[in-house]
């Protein structure tokens, strides 16, 4: 190793020390405790090596049902949320006067702690003996009887659950489209318009493709921020997750490493490396399918 | 198509709120484009060039004014039914797309009865495309393009759907000098071919000469001349125009008439036609020196710089106190550079007068 090269590492050092003590080595210690059977990290002691922690959550009807609730909030709030953001950029963009009011409205959310939002929700969604949320007052308004979305029947919950998250991630990604909008220079509008192309087609063969990388980046990292959510379902749903059936896969994980005094570390970490490979499969797939779509 | 101006006027609101004044950026245009012809729009940056040409282009409404295509009125009709191809300054060639789907862009937009099939399209783009010479380029995309190669194909993406006039935006503006030369030749060959009437906005005088048919120069909204390039140059109606035209710019004194004689400085230069005592600008042409040792117009010598053909006499003269002045003599002749002094007799048609205030021209002769 020259001297040159021995001073780039000596400047990357403080860096690498921090990834491989806050990043690698966690990393690398989840997944060997993934295959420790009965690991406990008081005595720091197992009883095998092997399978039986991935078998064991993988026949989990609580880790199943997390799943099962991940998936439907991923497929339903990622798309739904950046392509809300997409119409509502485009809105934006295309008003002058009250802009930077509505900009500032939809940014809200973004300065809103969760849990405080979560609870805005609740009452609004809520149904108790003594009074209904605003929801299920409109509901009735319109003739139809009051549901309970707090602690009903699962598709109810599931229903809030997505409007909440729709709601709380839309503000980023608005500030990206809005931003991402501005810098398409009038140019290509006004060559566009000449050219004769409608509003439509502008939008179609000339906008999107220009913010195409900025929509692929929002959809990568919606569908990592989807399939982590958790305390989004704690703010609607409380701490006990899995009686009300709206667990997520890092509840459960959470759930696995502190119940029962000690908890269950290893069955934790199985949860967490399956996480892990789902999220690390799409992201792979929105590479590959970016590569075709995403110009330049 | 002739392109037709009357009394076209744009103002844009002030952007300074203390002040509310609009400013005027195309001041009561009245000009007529000949069909077929190139047109120079020519004028400093912010004189109003641009905006004139997007008030033909439709971008742009005029605040009052009519313009007409031919005939047609088309003052309230929008860009797109204009029939207009339009090359910007940094050429708007869409990045994600090849140029082959940037000139086949405008002909997919087509609606109803003109409506092509996309084998015809294609066709088409590879007529336009053999017209500029870009028929080998069809597949890539504008980043892998030279300069001059992008320019192409923004002029032919401008002319695929056959405009009834074209307009070029500072087309040269982002191309070296060499590039510059060759892609104005290029645009006066195409213009040629196709004969579509061009406008052409320009700050680079070199530029507008070589290749308009017709220049108009304009300052601060205003038109300032119209006519044949060779006739703005040798008959400018006045300073501004005189020198804003011709490199090297045009040698400007302050002189008077006395008597009838014409004075630069302290050096009588000749006998004018004219009588009435005047303080007076004169401007002299850098072609309009004659090396000459009894030559009333007496300068000091700083330089000589050999230009092949031609050389370049530089030198100053105490009644053009800001300025170094360039005569242009042929190379046979030899300046004898170790006097400090060089002294010339003017060519008359070289020599123009300007009022002192307005600088607006005086027309005389010398006697």
């Amino acid at each position: 190793m020259d001297n040159q090269n021995r001073k780039a590492w000596l400047y990357l050092l403080p860096a690498l020390i921090f990834i491989a003590v806050f990043l690698a080595y966690p990393l690398i210690d989840v997944f060997i405790y993934s295959f420790e059977e009965n690991y406990t990290s008081a005595s720091q002691t197992y009883t095998g090596v092997g399978f039986h922690n991935y078998s064991y959550i993988l026949h989990d009807a609580d880790f199943l049902q997390a799943l099962k609730n991940t998936f439907i909030l991923v497929v339903i709030t990622v798309p739904l949320s950046t392509g809300l953001a997409l119409l509502i950029s485009l809105g934006l963009s295309s008003i002058k006067a009250v802009r930077h009011l509505f900009q500032t409205i939809y940014f809200l959310p973004y300065v809103t702690n969760t849990l405080a939002v979560g609870l805005v929700f609740m009452i609004l969604f809520q149904k108790t003996d003594s009074q209904e949320g605003l929801v299920n007052a409109l509901l009735n308004m319109f003739g139809m009887s009051s549901i309970d979305f707090i602690s009903g029947p699962y598709w109810a919950k599931m229903f809030v659950l997505c409007v909440y998250t729709v709601w709380v991630v839309l503000p980023f990604k608005i500030l990206i489209l809005t931003s991402a909008l501005a810098s398409v220079k009038q140019d290509y509008y006004n060559a566009a318009k000449l050219d004769g192309a409608s509003s439509f087609r502008i939008c179609r063969k000339i906008t999107l493709p220009m913010i195409s990388p900025m929509m692929f980046y929002l959809i990568i990292t919606g569908f990592i921020g989807a399939f982590k959510a958790y305390s989004d379902a704690v703010a609607l749903f409380g701490t006990d997750l899995n009686s009300a059936e709206m667990n997520t896969i890092v509840g459960y994980v959470y759930d696995k490493l502190y119940s029962d005094g000690g908890g269950y570390p290893s069955y934790a970490s199985a949860a967490a490396i399956i996480l892990f490979v789902i999220v690390l499969t799409i992201t792979c797939i929105n590479l590959i399918v970016s590569k075709k779509h995403v110009h330049y | 198509m002739k392109v037709v101006l009357q009394n076209v006027t744009k103002k844009f609101p002030s952007r300074n709120k203390k002040e509310k004044k609009d400013v005027i950026a195309v001041n009561d245009f009245t000009f007529e484009i000949p069909d077929g012809k190139l047109i120079g729009l020519l004028g400093p940056s912010g004189c109003g060039k641009s905006t004139a040409l997007n008030l033909i282009s439709g971008l742009q409404k005029p605040t009052s004014g009519r313009i007409f295509f031919g005939d047609d009125d088309i003052t309230a009709v929008p860009p797109e039914k204009r029939g207009v191809g339009l090359v910007f300054q940094n050429y708007a060639l869409y990045p994600h797309l090849t140029v082959k789907q940037n000139i086949t862009f405008p002909l997919e937009n087509l609606k109803g009865k003109e409506k092509m099939t996309k084998a015809d399209r294609e066709k088409r783009a590879y007529e336009i495309a053999k017209l500029v010479q870009i028929d080998g380029l069809m597949e890539r995309k504008p980043s892998e393009l030279s300069g001059g190669q992008q320019q192409r194909v923004a002029i032919a993406r401008a002319l695929v759907k056959m405009p009834r006039v074209l307009l070029l935006d500072e087309p040269l503006s982002n191309l070296d000098a060499r590039l510059r030369l060759q892609t104005r030749e290029e645009i006066k060959r195409i213009q040629h071919e196709t004969k579509i009437t061009t406008v052409f906005v320009t700050h680079d005088q070199d530029e507008a000469m070589s290749i308009s048919d017709l220049i108009v120069v304009m300052k601060e909204g205003i038109i300032q001349q119209i006519g044949k390039p060779q006739e703005v140059y040798s008959d400018p109606v006045n300073l501004f125009v005189a020198k804003f035209l011709g490199t090297p710019p045009i040698g400007v004194y302050n002189g008077r008439i006395e008597d009838g004689m014409l004075y630069i400085g302290d050096d009588a230069v000749g006998k004018t036609n004219l009588t009435e005592n005047t303080e007076l600008t004169v401007g002299i042409r850098p072609e309009g020196y004659i090396l000459d040792s009894e030559g009333g117009l007496v300068c000091n010598l700083s330089g000589v710089e050999v230009m092949g053909r031609d050389i370049s006499i530089v030198s100053t003269h105490p009644a053009a106190p800001d300025q170094v002045i360039r005569s242009i003599i042929s190379s046979e002749k030899i300046v004898d550079t170790s006097k400090p002094t060089v002294r010339f007799k003017l060519k008359p048609g070289k020599v123009l007068l300007f009022d002192k205030t307005s600088g607006n021209r005086i027309r005389f002769e010398f006697i």
